[in-house]
């Protein structure tokens, strides 16, 4: 139990980067309110962008850019990561965007963006078709 | 002849390009010019597989000559250039077969952006084909998903606007696990190219280290392309979206998108773990028992159905059950009739897309087998490609259904182990068994005139109920022959597709071996 708690501790970016995630995903699955879900897929990729992040950053190196020329490579971290989060930051911004015009979409003709409400008044359309 | 090697990477790259000149084009050049560029599509892709296997090599193209750990990379084998030509003319006969559908479900000033939207799919399906590098197979899923819910609420009726917001939020659910599996392997190899990934994991399942974490970080992906693609449980979006859509959208994401997936799950499990590691995880009994339930519960599902296209969405849940189970199997044969079982069900669900319409069409625009009754007499020849499709569907003789049917088996009889043999044969049997029930009984209602003996031969069009108000337009309400050649142009394709499927298996078969072979 003990070994766990040092564990997570000493990883606790790791840890906390997972807690978001699992915030995330349950806000994601469990909130009714459109505009909730998409805050918890928001703060899930932020956990997954966070996890990458914390793994690219290594103490007390600096990002490889050459200021007074080539130092060991030891001095520098990895910049892999960094340029993995920006992209998935784009992903995530453009997803969002087409999600809210959705929910504008939504709400204009249903005039609620509880998706389950939603179902409940389509339900009626579904069956005289 | 080295120059082919360039053509992957141009099947992406100008449909990227193309996607942007439909914007600028008229809704009519647009199609247009969408169909000649899916033929060009279809030459690159054929002369890759020409090239591919007559070298009996695959090929790497290094994206700006940055070499393996570093730069980013596509790949070409037979298996690839394969599913891409099968793809793409599917997507070809698609766009074709709908024409006339989509003038009716579309506002005519946003026909161009629909066009937009299919060629950003068909490059986000090709590079998800090509791609070695996973984390590219994560932006250009994103790009599907995207453009597969653009192609969806194109149609503005209000259960599309309902149906594309479920399916964006699974799809967003899946992304995310996806996401995250794609982070945790990354942190496990340090890598993102396929190869070297493999190599790490196959030194760090060596080593008897960190086998958990790889076995989680697989599940997590699974999960989420499993949500993506329609595996059991997950599979309940698939009515409201196929059902509500517009018809070529509907045989796109049925045919092509939902499969796009699992060929990147595929890919993950051949390239990135390893088919010899990824057998001594649990993961593919995880597959083996969803996939089965899969078959089953979609048919059960369908069967319950009083709407025709949910119907068939149904029975496309049932239908990726059938991939799941045969990737579950955990031998080569189940991945040769897995990927079959892909081919057979795209040429054939996307035909069933393109007829249920016009069944629809001359019954008075509705989709609900009580007004479907004699509707194969009033439009004979959407009713004889229905019956094709529905035979297939079944597993009769001569169609591809059939030959994927049968190499399931075969593949279950070469484990050697009851554990498996027996739940395929009986998921096999019981599965034919409903699938016969709902098909069947639709090819008979659409020819049969019903409890009322009313004349079925005339006719039915009533007032649209798509009517735009807003375009003002007069809807065209009879065929015009160019609609109908074209309609009937992607009938006859597909459906020689499929019968070359069934009667000439073995050659598919051989290709998809020699893909196999080459993707190791």
């Amino acid at each position: 139990m003990q070994e766990t708690i040092s564990a997570l501790l000493a990883n606790y970016e790791e840890a906390a980067a997972i807690i978001l995630f699992v915030i995330g995903l349950s806000m994601l699955l469990f909130h009714g309110n459109l505009i909730k879900k998409l805050i918890g897929m928001n703060i899930m990729d932020t956990g997954s962008f966070l996890f990458l992040a914390s793994m690219g950053y290594i103490e007390n190196r600096k990002a490889p850019i050459l200021v007074d020329g080539l130092r060991e490579f030891e001095d520098y971290i990895n910049p892999v990561p960094a340029g993995l989060v920006l992209t998935g930051i784009v992903v995530s911004v453009s997803v969002t965007a087409v999600m809210l015009s959705l929910s504008i979409r939504l709400y204009r003709r249903y005039h609620t963006l509880n998706v389950d409400e939603v179902y409940l008044l389509s339900r009626h359309q579904l069956e005289d078709r | 002849m080295d120059f082919i090697r360039n053509f992957p990477l141009f099947t992406i790259i100008l449909s990227l390009f193309s996607s942007v000149l439909c914007m600028l084009l008229d809704g009519r050049k647009a199609k247009r010019y969408t169909v000649c560029y899916a033929c060009v599509l279809i030459a690159l892709a054929s002369a890759v597989l020409w090239y591919v296997s007559a070298t009996g090599e695959p090929f790497t193209y290094v994206m700006g000559e940055f070499p393996a750990p570093w730069g980013n990379e596509i790949r070409a084998g037979v298996l690839e250039a394969l599913l891409a030509v099968v793809f793409l003319t599917v997507l070809l006969c698609s766009v074709l077969g709908g024409w006339r559908f989509l003038l009716i479900d579309v506002e005519h000033s946003k026909i161009n952006l629909y066009f937009t939207l299919i060629n950003l799919l068909t490059a986000a399906l090709m590079a998800l084909i090509w791609t070695n590098d996973i984390f590219t197979g994560y932006v250009f899923l994103e790009i599907l998903t995207l453009s597969s819910c653009g192609i969806l609420i194109v149609r503005e009726i209000g259960r599309t606007t309902l149906a594309a917001v479920r399916y964006m939020v699974l799809n967003l659910l899946g992304s995310g696990l996806f996401l995250l599996g794609v982070v945790l392997l990354y942190s496990l190899t340090g890598h993102l190219l396929m190869v070297p990934m493999r190599a790490a994991i196959s030194e760090i399942v060596a080593a008897e280290g960190g086998v958990t974490t790889i076995t989680f970080s697989l599940a997590v992906l699974t999960i989420g392309l499993g949500i993506k693609s329609g595996l059991f449980p997950f599979y309940f979006w698939m009515p409201d979206t196929y059902g509500t859509a517009t018809p070529t959208s509907a045989a796109i994401l049925s045919a092509l998108a939902s499969k796009a997936y699992i060929i990147l799950l595929f890919k993950i499990y051949w390239r990135v773990v390893g088919i010899e590691v990824f057998q001594q995880l649990p993961i593919h009994w995880l597959l083996f028992c969803l996939g089965i339930p899969g078959m089953i519960f979609g048919s059960v599902s369908a069967i319950r159905e009083n709407n025709i296209h949910r119907m068939i969405a149904f029975s496309s849940a049932a239908q990726t059950g059938y991939i799941y189970m045969g990737l579950g199997m955990g031998s080569p044969l189940g991945y040769v009739a897995a990927l079959f079982q892909l081919i057979a069900h795209a040429v054939t669900k996307s035909l069933l897309f393109l007829t249920t319409p016009r069944l629809a069409r001359v019954s008075g625009d509705s989709l609900l087998f009580q007004n479907l009754q004699g509707s194969g007499i009033r439009d004979r020849s959407a009713g004889f490609f229905f019956t094709l499709c529905a035979l297939s569907m079944v597993g009769i003789p001569v169609f591809a259904g059939f030959s994927a049917k049968l190499f399931f088996a075969v593949a279950a009889v070469d484990t050697g182990k009851l554990g498996v043999l027996f739940p395929t044969m009986l998921a096999l049997a019981v599965s034919a068994v409903l699938n016969a029930l709902y098909f069947i009984r639709t090819v008979i209602r659409i020819y049969t005139a019903g409890r009322g003996g009313a004349d079925i031969s005339a006719p039915r069009i009533y007032a649209e109920e798509h009517n735009d108000a807003d375009s003002g337009e007069p809807l065209p309400m009879s065929e015009t022959r160019s609609e109908r050649r074209s309609y009937w142009v992607s009938a006859l394709i597909l459906t020689g597709m499929n019968l070359f499927l069934g009667l000439f298996s073995w050659i598919t078969v051989d290709f998809i071996r020699l893909g196999l072979d080459m993707f190791a």
